[in-house]
């Protein structure tokens, strides 16, 4: 076959500028063939680059005592004692799961399983922050029922349970949906695996799923923006397989349970290229591949089509020479393939084969160390002033508080959400100690007395306003989550999604956003051990708000401390921890109740934050508090009202009455950071002030639990509902867009 | 006590069932893929959870030409204990062990929640340890668990006392909205005529802690190993 010659035109269907292109020629000295340059234009696109964002991540704080591997591997390793590592990562697939839902949210699981299970990992929960535009649209139903469908329907059947995440609705993810998927596996501390292709002369295996033409051009395709025609890229779009991926999942961790592995890393976007160099790359090695050996499952494919196909359920192996037969074996006995397609070299070239003839040999270093890296100019939005204006006076307030409370907890992003995670295998392995819909969730450690718990949390409405502010509550909140439920926050792993990363407001969004994160993560001491970028969320230039998700990792030293937002008992105390302020902008009530996406949201001083969180996980653990939530979306009252009915089992109402001189809907719905809901025994209310004063936190008794109604009073309003009212609205709504009987 | 828990390309759940039966009862549990064709001498074979093969086709479909099902099927014959949960349900009833089938949930989508089941007979070793009537709390985590067998099948199930548990709201009342699959009379497991083979698509293995929400399944657990304690105390 005769390959296309380069020209002006194939350059630029390849994303390359001018510019990067003269790069290319330079490092190889000549001009590429025609698979050399699908080979860079892969590699140097955005995703798998990092070329935008890459001087910017590097502001992060990466190290800290529990982290033994932070950035730079397939996901981040977290020390947690015992000789137990747990390996966790997020990771994005917004633009597939635009195209095509079920199979894009489908292979978004796959790809982030794969990911940790190379290093080592059983991969033991998964959970997902997912973005849609409003239910009322037809289209949005689809795209939810379809993404909720391709996690269930691979999640589950791969054996990975979906133990949690949160969903939240805007209008600006209607025309890009965000799912950003983390899995967290566990591993022994010392049997980890990277992805290195050490030892010169070592075979390098093929093992999985055999490869077709499917998403050839899937990293590059997430590198641009979309536009009234992106439904044609369906077919760069992967089909998953979540049946081999199992087999795959098992079978490498056998083959790691042998000593024949020297590294390994998953065939995920840009396929065979990404992996064999980056391992290449990783070890200081060079390796040659021969694409004449790959298994196929399509016939005539050319050597760029099979260097380039993002195939699923395929992984790439470098095993010590003389160990072949232990890799065969073990693959076999899962049915898998497990070839021979290359080794280890120790000339730092990449060099591609198809048979005899050479059709790549590109140095390693061109293609990772040297690829291109931007520092993209940045322009405060002329907007952002606007946005940021909110003249309160001219808000009026509730006629009905009680109505205003009903609307907030029916609000899709505010509701239950029971009607998605119950289609998600959420207990296999039987960890599931306090699963979806609280805070964070909480898994016992097999065999150890404590737990870990997750959250994942990103308020893109606040980092739109205020992306230096939104950067901050991402972690503060995240971290909060993870407090209430018992566990003391120790790493981060971050999804950062945001629009053109070459329109320097969006680049501004994006350098406030990362300032304001590792801020928060300095001052929380919760280094970042990993993560992804997603640019160009964009359809027809409209950006969605700029949305960096978090997902932090706990640690509890008891299972027993695990702990949840519903009161446990009538005649409990409901306190409240922190101070209030006339916090409504950017608030859910604002925009619910007012029509308004406006205001700066709320600050948060990182001093205060740490103090709360200290002083709230020392209450757990002293057995004073009998639950705990966050203030957050809704704000107190909402806060109050999930305390009420979060357990269907067991619903208790509360009495209570909140002091204050602030504007009674600031008091009800704002959302003040640093606050978190607790109730408690009486006889506790002694011990619990003593901590706060040693922490210097401020409390608030606010009421009572007990009864079956919600009533809260103040100065001008008065709220009395039954629970089973609040229970309609915030139980009932979500599922009301996906009856199916 | 030594289980032997089959393990298809796909189960998902053999590691739980070992994790209770060990660590929770302290009893021996030994897995055992499915490319075997003998058996060792195991007191009770459990079928876990998950998707065997895929459940491509059809769930169970592909299962039941696994090798190791001729040796279960023996196991079986001679009145050794067969517990299939979920997707083991779904292969027993594919290689016709227990009678009917499991159609997709009514609700078209997959279901992971707890669920309220009443015993309907204690006269089954997998539920010796329970009383007729007691209601447990158990999840359920499945997309094909709506039992179905023609009215003949269910007349036999019901005249033979086959039917073992029946979904029930947490009084005890087997409700339409008590039945979260759309399961013939609220079917959640039945066992053969010999009662030495159950299925049932609720998960016992996930109810065997207090820690987890619910310790009920553990019942079910308990009443094999009492019934093999009364076996043995039997002359043969």
């Amino acid at each position: 076959m005769v390959e296309p010659a380069v020209t002006d035109a194939l350059i630029a269907a390849h994303s390359l500028t001018r510019e990067e292109y003269d790069r290319v020629v330079a490092i190889l000295g000549r001009a590429p063939t025609y698979t050399e340059l699908g080979i860079f234009s892969v590699m140097w696109s955005e995703h798998c680059s990092y070329k935008s964002s890459k001087v910017h991540l590097q502001t992060f704080p990466t190290s800290g005592p529990r982290i033994l591997q932070g950035p730079g591997e397939n996901a981040g390793v977290v020390d947690l004692g015992d000789g137990l590592a747990a390996v966790f990562k997020v990771e994005s697939h917004n633009h597939p799961s635009y195209i095509e839902p079920y199979q894009g949210a489908a292979t978004g699981v796959g790809g982030i399983i794969r990911d940790i299970f190379t290093m080592g990992a059983r991969p033991i929960a998964l959970l997902d922050s997912l973005r849609f535009g409003p239910l009322h649209e037809a289209r949005n139903r689809y795209l939810m029922g379809g993404v909720v469908g391709g996690i269930s329907g691979y999640g589950n059947a791969v054996g990975v349970p979906t133990v949690g995440g949160e969903v939240l609705f805007a209008d600006c993810y209607s025309h890009n949906p965000l799912v950003n998927v983390l899995c967290l596996g566990m591993a022994q501390a010392d049997k980890l695996f990277f992805g290195r292709a050490g030892g010169i002369g070592n075979p390098v295996f093929y093992v999985g799923a055999k490869t077709g033409r499917d998403g050839i051009h899937g990293a590059t395709m997430a590198s641009e923006t979309f536009d009234e025609k992106s439904e044609e890229r369906r077919p760069t779009v992967q089909v998953g397989d979540p049946f081999r991926e199992k087999l795959l999942i098992e079978a490498c961790l056998e083959l790691m349970r042998t000593d024949a592995l020297v590294g390994i890393q998953d065939m995920g976007a840009a396929g065979l290229t990404c992996s064999s160099c980056e391992m290449a790359s990783r070890g200081g090695t060079g390796v040659e591949v021969d694409v004449r050996l790959v298994p196929r499952r399509e016939e005539g494919m050319t050597p760029y089509e099979v260097m380039l196909s993002e195939s699923q359920e395929r992984m790439l192996l470098v095993a010590r020479r003389g160990t072949e037969e232990v890799v065969r074996g073990i693959f076999a006995r899962y049915d898998l393939d497990a070839v021979v397609v290359g080794r280890v070299t120790g000339d730092g070239l990449m060099r591609v084969r198809d048979g005899s003839r050479i059709v790549a040999e590109i140095p390693v270093k061109g293609l990772v160390a040297e690829a291109p890296v931007y520092r993209r100019p940045t322009v405060r939005p002329a907007w952002q002033d606007e946005v940021q204006r909110l003249d309160l006076d001219a808000i009026p307030l509730p006629r009905d508080y009680g109505a205003a409370l009903c609307r907030l907890l029916a609000s899709p992003s505010i509701a239950c959400k029971a009607t998605v995670w119950e289609q998600y295998d959420h207990m296999l392995f039987v960890n599931t100690v306090v699963g979806p819909g609280a805070d964070a969730v909480v898994l016992r450690l097999k065999g150890a007395e404590g737990g870990i718990a997750l959250a994942m949390d990103g308020n893109g409405r606040y980092t739109f306003l205020d992306p230096f502010i939104g950067g901050v509550i991402a972690v503060a909140e995240a971290a909060r989550n993870v407090v209430v439920s018992g566990a003391e926050p120790v790493a981060v792993t971050n999804c950062l999604n945001f629009g053109d990363p070459t329109r320097p407001e969006i680049m501004w969004q994006f350098t406030e956003a990362v300032r304001g994160m590792a801020a928060a993560c300095q001052a929380l001491q919760t280094p970042v051990t990993g993560g992804n970028v997603s640019f160009y969320n964009e359809t027809t230039g409209k950006a969605i708000f700029p949305t960096p998700i978090v997902g932090m990792l706990g640690v509890l030293g008891h299972i027993s401390h695990a702990t949840t937002p519903a009161w446990k008992a009538a005649e409990d105390l409901v306190v409240l921890l922190g101070e209030s302020r006339e916090d409504l902008g950017g608030s859910e009530y604002l925009q619910v109740c007012h029509g308004m996406i406006q205001g700066r949201p709320p600050t948060v001083d990182l001093e205060t934050e740490r103090r709360i969180q200290r002083c709230c996980l020392e209450a757990i653990r002293a057995g004073v508090v009998r639950s705990a939530h966050d203030c957050s979306e809704g704000g107190l009252a909402v806060a109050l009202a999930e305390g009420c009915i979060t357990d269907p089992d067991r619903p208790i109402g509360v009495e209570v009455s909140v002091p204050g001189m602030l504007r009674p809907d600031a008091l009800l719905f704002g959302e003040t950071q640093s606050r978190i809901v607790v109730s408690l025994r009486e006889a506790d209310l002694g011990r619990l002030q003593a901590i706060a004063d040693r922490h210097g936190v401020p409390v608030t008794a606010l009421g009572r639990t007990g009864g079956s109604r919600f009533v809260c009073r103040g100065r001008t309003y008065h709220i009395d509902l039954s629970l089973a009212v609040l229970d309609q609205a915030w139980r009932g709504s979500l599922s009301a867009f996906f009856r199916h009987r | 006590m030594r289980f032997g828990i089959i393990v298809f390309p796909g189960s998902n759940c053999e590691l739980d069932c070992r994790w209770v039966l060990e660590n929770v009862l302290g009893q021996q549990a030994e897995l055992v893929w499915h490319k075997e064709t003998a058996l060792g001498d195991y007191d009770c074979l459990i079928l876990p959870g998950g998707f065997a093969h895929g459940d491509y086709l059809r769930t169970g479909a592909i299962a039941r030409f696994s090798p190791v099902m001729a040796a279960v099927e023996r196991h079986a014959r001679r009145g050794g204990l067969v517990l299939g949960i979920c997707n083991g349900f779904q292969v027993l009833c594919e290689a016709g062990l227990l009678p009917g089938a499991l159609l997709r949930n009514t609700t078209m989508h997959f279901l992971c929640r707890q669920v309220h089941i009443r015993v309907e007979t204690a006269a089954t070793p997998f539920t010796n340890a329970c009383t007729r009537g007691q209601v447990l709390r158990i999840p359920i985590n499945h997309n094909e668990g709506r039992y179905y067998a023609d009215e003949a099948t269910i007349a036999r199930l019901t005249a033979n006392d086959q039917v073992v548990f029946r979904y029930v709201t947490a009084g005890g009342e087997p409700t339409e909205a008590a039945n979260p699959n759309g399961s013939l009379q609220n079917i959640a497991g039945i066992c053969n005529e010999g009662r030495n083979v159950l299925g049932l698509m609720p998960h016992p293995e996930r109810a065997a802690e207090a820690l987890l929400g619910s310790a009920d399944g553990r019942l079910l657990f308990a009443s094999v190993l009492r019934s093999a304690r009364t076996a043995s105390a039997t002359p043969r």
